[in-house]
């Protein structure tokens, strides 16, 4: 099976550790250096890059959270001047604030590589015309796979998301064979085409490469019976890279970590303690080749597991599972992280609004609906219909600014929410996954 | 295939500390370069891989098979030959007898008379200046037919790895130019693995495949030759990214 670049994705196990030890020494020293959040969290344990000498000293260092990103918002957490950043992106904060993160010139080319070799292994050539259905913007989905189709040499139809039947027709007269998009919004083209009475047996498309959310295998064949596709996983985080991190070989069987450019670890969220190889935990990632945005032991919250048998394609890479959940509560609504944090931060800043709350998450055909629940009080009820309904909709436009994703704002009666001891269920997810 | 690898050598001079955990490996018929400022230890390095000044602690293997125990003339015969900064050839010996040295430990293993005859044929093939001068004092040659020389008389150990310690240096771009492209042929032709230290970053990432960037004493990057030309910190450091020497433009 066709390779992108074999000498890492099949480098034999001993030679990928010596390389990975040589990275992290490099990185770690290069951090320390130019990193204040590092330098400081490495001199309250007592550490220093010295005492890195083998891939398993990795866990005496400590971890870095989303919370580190916030406390060194916009730009603490870059090991490169400014003027050498060529790209900055965000994603979703834990609190109105997004995540920053910066790349240099080298960054966006180690990126546009790695994201090849998914895209590669998944089926992908230089004949292929892509169509990319991401949004494009702050996030690094729509970017990343555009970057590794181009490398390869594949033609790039930047769509964009959303439009559902101006897709379709794109994709029937440029004769798209690729699709990138989320794997609801593969489904959600699918379901138009069958009412606009598009067959699939005759597009051109042959592979999907779909991620930005987790998905079941259900949800694979669902796709690859409808769009007649090959449908794979990928895998990544803007906090790391983007895509890129991970993706699906022909096999299907997994998504092999790039582990020249990222080590993992799978550790016990609740203890931080790291599990055997084959265990079941929350993936912590170190970046070994990033310039501008070196991440050590970055704490995903994705919750997985690792397989290190050979795989039948010939990569020796480990293989990650499909994310089974998050160790933390952020929601992925339409491919986009939400954190109940952002939605009561909007809350507790409109005057009058107890935060008494639910998230209530489910499906509207194929895609993702969020539904924010509020006990009404005396404080929010208005007699007049209109002052309520308006009064709904300011909720509702002030949480789509912050989240980036539309949201439906409901009253429900005082004391419908049930309370709970310490931390509340805030958040019922009814999508099946 | 990896031949040289080391793992977490410190090498200290007296108190001085000069080797801080320094890991690297080089893959057969590899051209991987060392750069960084003076004093960053890329010459202790190469002195710790060839057991001039053996590191107080650190792993390195040839091959798969340990050596950083080993005396420096064991070293050699294992196939490891370092040509030293600033050349150091024996100035009052001819040219061939400077050469018949490097070939000394095959003398000691009782090689025949013609096996090295035949190594002296393929450096004077490699560098035909040498031929021309090869009764001269090594004294009296230029700069660059000594480091010619020197690399003539590491060559005749028949080494599969070249370490080469800042062979450009003090010399005419044009000869500098000559001796770059002698080793990218012995790469070519004999697969020979060559590990170069050069303060003129420029031209070594240009001939090298990977390489490693040091400073005080650590490796603070790794990455192919080409995604080093284009590391900022290399170009401000190393590269004087406004300054090109007249035969780089």
């Amino acid at each position: 099976m066709e390779t992108w670049d074999a000498t890492y994705e099949r480098m034999p196990r001993e030679e990928l550790e010596q390389l990975q030890l040589e990275r992290l020494q490099a990185t770690l020293n290069r951090a320390f250096k130019n990193v204040t959040c590092y330098r400081n969290k490495f001199n309250q344990q007592g550490i220093i890059p010295e005492d890195i000498r083998s891939l398993s000293d990795l866990t005496k260092l400590p971890f870095t959270t989303k919370e580190d990103l916030r406390l060194n918002y916009p730009y603490g957490m870059f090991a490169v001047p400014l003027r050498e950043v060529v790209r900055i992106h965000s994603s979703s904060g834990t609190t109105g604030k997004p995540t920053v993160v910066g790349y240099t010139k080298n960054d966006i080319r180690t990126w546009s590589n790695l994201v090849a070799r998914f895209m590669v292994a998944a089926g992908v050539t230089h004949d292929d015309v892509v169509q990319i259905a991401f949004g494009y913007g702050m996030f690094t989905g729509a970017f990343g796979l555009h970057y590794g189709a181009e490398t390869i040499g594949a033609s790039v139809i930047p769509m964009s998301a959303g439009n559902s039947e101006k897709q379709i027709m794109i994709m029937q007269d440029y004769k798209s064979t690729v699709l990138v998009c989320t794997p609801s919004y593969a489904i959600t083209l699918a379901d138009r085409m069958e009412r606009m009475g598009v067959d699939p047996k005759g597009l051109s498309l042959k592979v999907g490469l779909f991620g930005g959310e987790p998905w079941s295998e259900p949800m694979r064949h669902e796709i690859e019976s409808r769009l007649q596709i090959s449908a794979t996983d990928n895998y990544g985080l803007s906090e790391i890279i983007g895509p890129g991190v991970a993706g699906e070989c022909r096999c299907k069987c997994g998504m092999h970590i790039f582990e020249d450019a990222f080590i993992p670890e799978i550790i016990d969220p609740d203890t931080g303690v790291a599990l055997p190889p084959g265990s079941v935990g929350e993936l912590v990632l170190t970046t070994l080749t990033k310039e501008a945005f070196p991440m050590i032991r970055y704490r995903t919250r994705d919750i997985t597991s690792l397989d290190y048998s050979p795989c039948a394609c010939g990569r020796t890479l480990a293989r990650m599972k499909k994310t089974m959940g998050r160790s933390d509560d952020m929601m992925i609504i339409k491919g986009v992280n939400v954190f109940p944090s952002q939605i009561e931060e909007v809350l507790v800043a409109i005057k009058g609004c107890e935060p008494h709350y639910q998230l209530v998450v489910g499906k509207k055909g194929a895609m993702d609906v969020l539904e924010v629940h509020i006990e009404v009080t005396e404080d929010i009820f208005f007699d007049e219909m209109k002052m309520q309904r308006a009064f709904l909709e300011m909720i509702e436009k002030r949480i789509e600014t912050v989240l980036g994703v539309g949201v439906t704002v409901k009253l429900v009666e005082p004391n419908s929410i049930p309370r709970h001891e310490g931390k509340a269920a805030r958040v019922i997810d009814n999508r099946n996954m | 295939m990896e031949t040289l690898k080391a793992k977490n050598i410190n090498t200290y001079y007296g108190q001085v500390h000069a080797l801080k955990n320094v890991s690297l490996h080089l893959k057969q018929g590899e051209i991987v370069t060392l750069i960084g400022a003076n004093g960053a230890g890329k010459t202790t390095m190469l002195n710790s891989l060839s057991a001039i000044t053996p590191p107080k602690s650190g792993e390195i293997s040839l091959n798969g098979a340990p050596i950083g125990t080993l005396p420096p003339d064991r070293v050699v015969e294992l196939g490891i030959s370092q040509v030293p900064e600033g050349r150091q050839v024996f100035k009052p010996l001819s040219v061939e007898d400077n050469l018949e040295l490097g070939a000394y430990l095959r003398f000691r293993r009782r090689e025949g008379r013609g096996a090295i005859r035949s190594g002296l044929e393929e450096v004077y093939t490699l560098f035909p200046r040498l031929l021309e001068r090869r009764k001269q004092m090594a004294g009296t040659l230029s700069g660059g037919e000594q480091q010619m020389l020197a690399i003539g008389r590491a060559l005749m150990a028949k080494p599969r790895v070249l370490l080469l310690d800042e062979p450009s240096m003090g010399l005419a771009p044009l000869v500098v130019q000559e001796i770059f492209s002698v080793i990218e042929n012995l790469r070519r032709e004999k697969g020979t693995t060559v590990l170069l230290v050069e303060q003129n970053a420029r031209v070594a990432l240009k001939m090298a495949d990977r390489g490693y960037v040091m400073e005080t004493g650590k490796v603070i990057l790794e990455g192919s030759a080409s995604e080093l030309l284009e590391n900022k910190e290399v170009q401000r450091a190393y590269l004087g990214k406004e300054k090109k020497e007249i035969w780089e433009r």
